[in-house]
């Protein structure tokens, strides 16, 4: 890689003026202990063109990626660049290409300014004894305009929204050169508005650069893509051109079986209140109001989605509701009774399930067993344990029954639950909280990051929880799921509610102008 | 008057080995290794600090060059005990409480091993004597706190900012704070985590050594197998009690050793004084006083810390 003096301008194409007319990956296969995760996979990207692959979790479309930017090395295969192989040994040498990935997990350092995160990859920025940030700094200034990506490089990364991470995803690998972008999942944590503007971004960048792209929201790969690939169980199962199919037929595909929604096609219902939020104030983990003046209703029989973007009082509202965050004022009153400020042990007492939006970390112990994360909440319950010692049997009979029930695919219940997929993970939550036969549920980002299969199961579970009558808050920032389900839909914004809606009134566009702060009568 | 210039003179003196030892422990830390094996490597340094000279002179003076290598051999000695440990927990990935723990064994263990068969019993040596800086050292008070040191004290003291500049300003800084808070952000950037962790621990391990050899030769001029005496783990402590900024550990040594030196000063001064057991036990009240006070802030530590790193370890 060509080294630049300190301050001069330093073009992206001048990395490496080799444009990537094709990438072609060929019989590629990669094994982990136990998992074929990537099985004799072959794939062509041209120039300019923006691939989809789409597939459930676990189908092998991240270590596929992975394979290319030399992160992992695969068992068997090849990588051809123009029709030349290439051997990636390590991300660098992906970057010397032009190949650049933006992780469904952010690959940045919160503790560190967007400049710090960004010199991390840019090693022609670095000196022996210093760093050379006026080269970095003009970098990021060129990038920012030339595709309009604005970035404030000395901002701290923990003190962005998701929405902005992001953006300095993108505009980190376009620093380091990328011309041929993969970007995993890049809308999962986005509003609709950041959603439709990245894909208006990307299809202008599809000019200039190649793009893989992972989704599996199959409108977004019917909006932006060329070609789509679907993945399934480690294997290619579809090649083809996006604009010949249908989202539905691309769903069908993807799952094996045709895909229904879930959908709550029921009248709104006239319960009593389940539970009255007035006036709440909470504080965040950083000391400001999390939750400012915050007003809702949830009835029994009724689904009330809480819409918005992620950060703006919806852990801490969580929380507030189950005791595990100080209530700084105002009334939480769950069936006339106050809860605010009570131990969790004795909100549960009282009836509430929770499904809380960590699932690896909030919602189970990972390395106790599916079997004892069942029973996480009842162990002391007469029905599990006698004079304190647990009843093995009952138990094990209580598991079964559950893994039957909620489908929890696993080889038996003795395994730890922190190896289950996410969706079975969330599987055992969901079993461990309906089968207590809950008054209510709170439910945060409940399908977070599942494929379709698994989204599908937990939203019957809910629909059918409603049904019989509990009241369930259903904290999302995914709007179809929200507009799929609630029979109320409210948008939280900076910690108040900004509006309440009837489900029919709602629609993504009004919802995701809620969600952005702007009131409707202004 | 004499008390409290006594009292700060020797605080400025004896800062430094507790300094330079959480230095590197904080090099360990910023990488996302716990090495509480300090303790084992400053033992080591602070016997082969004292072995060079002593075989050379005994207890007679020696040239000034062969205190520099004791202390270059100590230093040496510490950079490589640091790669063992990189070797136990990097490539092995053992956990790193207990493997330190074993590290401080190891060390503690060893040096009095070769101690017992190559020297025998308490020898004293000359080691390296404090100069007065002329002219500065005749300032009243100031004069005498601060410049009637040896040049490895100053030395030591201008690590802190060195290790600030290392740590905020250069490339290798960079990469040691990303491998010990986000490794696999570090490793998509095509960071070699595995590398950079090394090199921090034979950064700090080498700091570790020089501090201990820096007790032998500069401030106690002797050597038992007990001359640590908790220091590595004190200067453990003192990374957290510092939250990883070299200039608030810096600050957690001057006051830890403040205490340690005001509680033997009063027992010099105020004999009658019968409780002193009370007395030995202030600064390490101070410190855990301290850290229950000081709350945790997840946004400035290395959140990696502890935790090995696999690249395919599936999460």
């Amino acid at each position: 890689m060509p080294v630049s003096k300190a301050g001069t301008l330093f073009i992206v194409e001048h990395m490496n003026n080799e444009r990537i007319r094709e990438l072609k990956v060929e019989h590629i296969t990669k094994r982990f202990p136990g998992v074929l995760a990537s099985d004799d996979i072959s794939l062509t990207v041209g120039e300019h063109e923006i691939l989809a692959l789409v597939g459930e979790n676990g189908a092998g479309k991240t270590t596929l990626m992975n394979i290319i930017m030399g992160l992992y090395q695969p068992d068997e295969g090849h990588i051809y660049i123009n029709g030349e192989e290439v051997n990636f040994k390590s991300p660098n040498d992906a970057f010397a290409y032009g190949i650049g990935m933006v992780h469904q997990q952010y690959m940045l350092v919160p503790n560190m300014t967007v400049l710090e995160n960004i010199t991390l990859g840019m090693k022609e920025s670095w000196r022996t004894t210093k760093i050379d940030t006026a080269m970095v700094r003009t970098r990021i200034a060129e990038i920012s305009r030339k595709y309009s990506l604005h970035v404030d490089p000395d901002a701290f990364v923990w003190q962005l929204s998701v929405g902005e991470q992001q953006r300095v995803e993108l505009v980190k690998t376009l620093c380091l050169g990328a011309k041929f972008l993969i970007l995993d999942e890049p809308t999962s944590a986005l509003t609709p508005q950041e959603t439709d503007e990245l894909i208006r971004l990307l299809d202008n960048m599809s000019r200039e650069l190649s793009i893989i792209f992972i989704s599996h929201k199959l409108n977004e790969v019917k909006a932006l893509s060329h070609k789509v690939s679907i993945l399934r169980h480690g294997r290619v199962v579809f090649n083809g051109s996006t604009k010949d199919y249908s989202p539905k037929e691309i769903a069908a595909l993807m799952t094996g079986h045709e895909v229904e929604t879930t959908e709550n096609t029921e009248s709104p219902c006239e319960g009593a209140p389940a539970l009255t939020i007035k006036n709440l104030c909470v504080r965040s983990d950083r000391g400001f109001l999390a939750l400012d003046d915050f007003n809702l209703e949830v009835r029994q029989g009724e689904i009330v989605g809480l819409a918005g973007v992620s950060g703006n009082g919806q852990r801490e509202l969580a929380e507030a509701i189950n005791g595990l965050r100080k209530v700084e004022s105002g009334s939480i009153s769950f069936f006339g009774e106050e809860i605010s400020n009570k131990t969790p042990h004795e909100v549960i007492g009282l009836g509430m399930g929770y499904i809380p939006e960590e699932r690896n970390t909030e919602g189970i112990v990972p390395s106790m067993s599916i079997k004892e994360n069942l029973i996480l909440k009842d162990s002391e319950a007469s029905r599990f344990s006698k004079a304190h010692i647990l009843k093995e049997k009952e138990i094990e009979d209580y598991a079964q029954a559950a893994r039957k029930d909620f489908d929890i695919r696993s080889p038996h219940i003795n395994i730890a639950a922190g190896s289950l997929s996410g969706g079975n993970i969330q599987k055992v939550i969901l079993a461990r909280e309906i089968s207590r036969n809950p008054k209510f549920l709170v439910c945060v980002y409940p399908i977070r990051g599942l494929d379709m299969g698994a989204a599908e199961f937990i939203h019957r579970q809910l629909l059918d929880l409603r049904k019989k009558g509990v009241g369930i808050l259903l904290i999302s920032e995914e709007l179809e799921e929200i507009m799929n389900l609630s029979d109320r839909i409210a948008v939280i914004f900076k910690g108040r509610t900004q509006k309440v809606l009837m489900r029919d009134e709602a629609n993504s566009s009004r919802l995701g102008i809620l969600m952005a702060g702007v009131k409707e009568d202004e | 008057m004499d008390f409290i210039v006594n009292t700060l003179t020797l605080t400025v003196r004896f800062s430094a080995a507790l300094l330079m030892a959480s230095m590197g422990e904080m090099f360990n830390q910023k990488a996302g290794i716990f090495n509480l094996g300090c303790e084992g490597i400053m033992s080591m340094g602070a016997f082969l600090g004292m072995l060079i000279p002593f075989s050379i002179g005994g207890a007679s003076a020696v040239p000034w060059y062969v205190n520099i290598l004791g202390l270059l051999a100590a230093t040496v000695c510490g950079a490589l005990l640091g790669l063992l440990f990189g070797i136990i927990v990097i490539t092995f990935r053992a956990p790193q409480g207990i493997a330190g723990i074993g590290m401080q064994m190891f060390g503690v263990g060893l040096a009095g091993t070769f101690f017992r068969s190559y020297i025998g019993g308490t020898q004293s040596i000359t080691g390296i004597n404090a100069t007065a800086i002329p002219g500065l050292s005749r300032i009243p008070i100031i004069g005498e706190v601060f410049f009637t040191h040896n040049p490895v004290v100053y030395f030591a003291y201008l690590m802190v900012p060195v290790a600030w500049y290392v740590i905020y300003k250069t490339p290798w800084g960079l990469k040691v704070r990303a491998v010990g808070t986000h490794p696999r952000a570090a490793d998509s950037l095509g960071i070699n985590v595995t590398k950079v962790r090394y090199q921090s621990l034979a950064v700090g391990g080498a700091m570790a050594g020089f501090a201990g050899a820096f007790l032998t030769l500069c401030q106690a001029k002797m050597f038992n197998a007990g001359i640590i005496n908790g220091r590595g783990f004190i200067a453990v402590a003192l990374v957290y009690f510092g939250k990883w900024h070299p200039v608030k550990i810096f600050l957690g040594a001057v006051l830890f050793t403040f205490a340690q030196v005001f509680q033997t000063q009063i027992q010099i001064f105020v004999p009658q004084f019968q409780y002193y057991e009370f007395l030995t036990m202030l600064p390490y009240i101070l410190v855990i006083v301290v850290l229950a006070f000081n709350r945790e802030s997840n946004k400035l530590g290395p959140a990696a810390l502890g935790k090995s790193f696999n690249r395919e370890m599936r999460v």
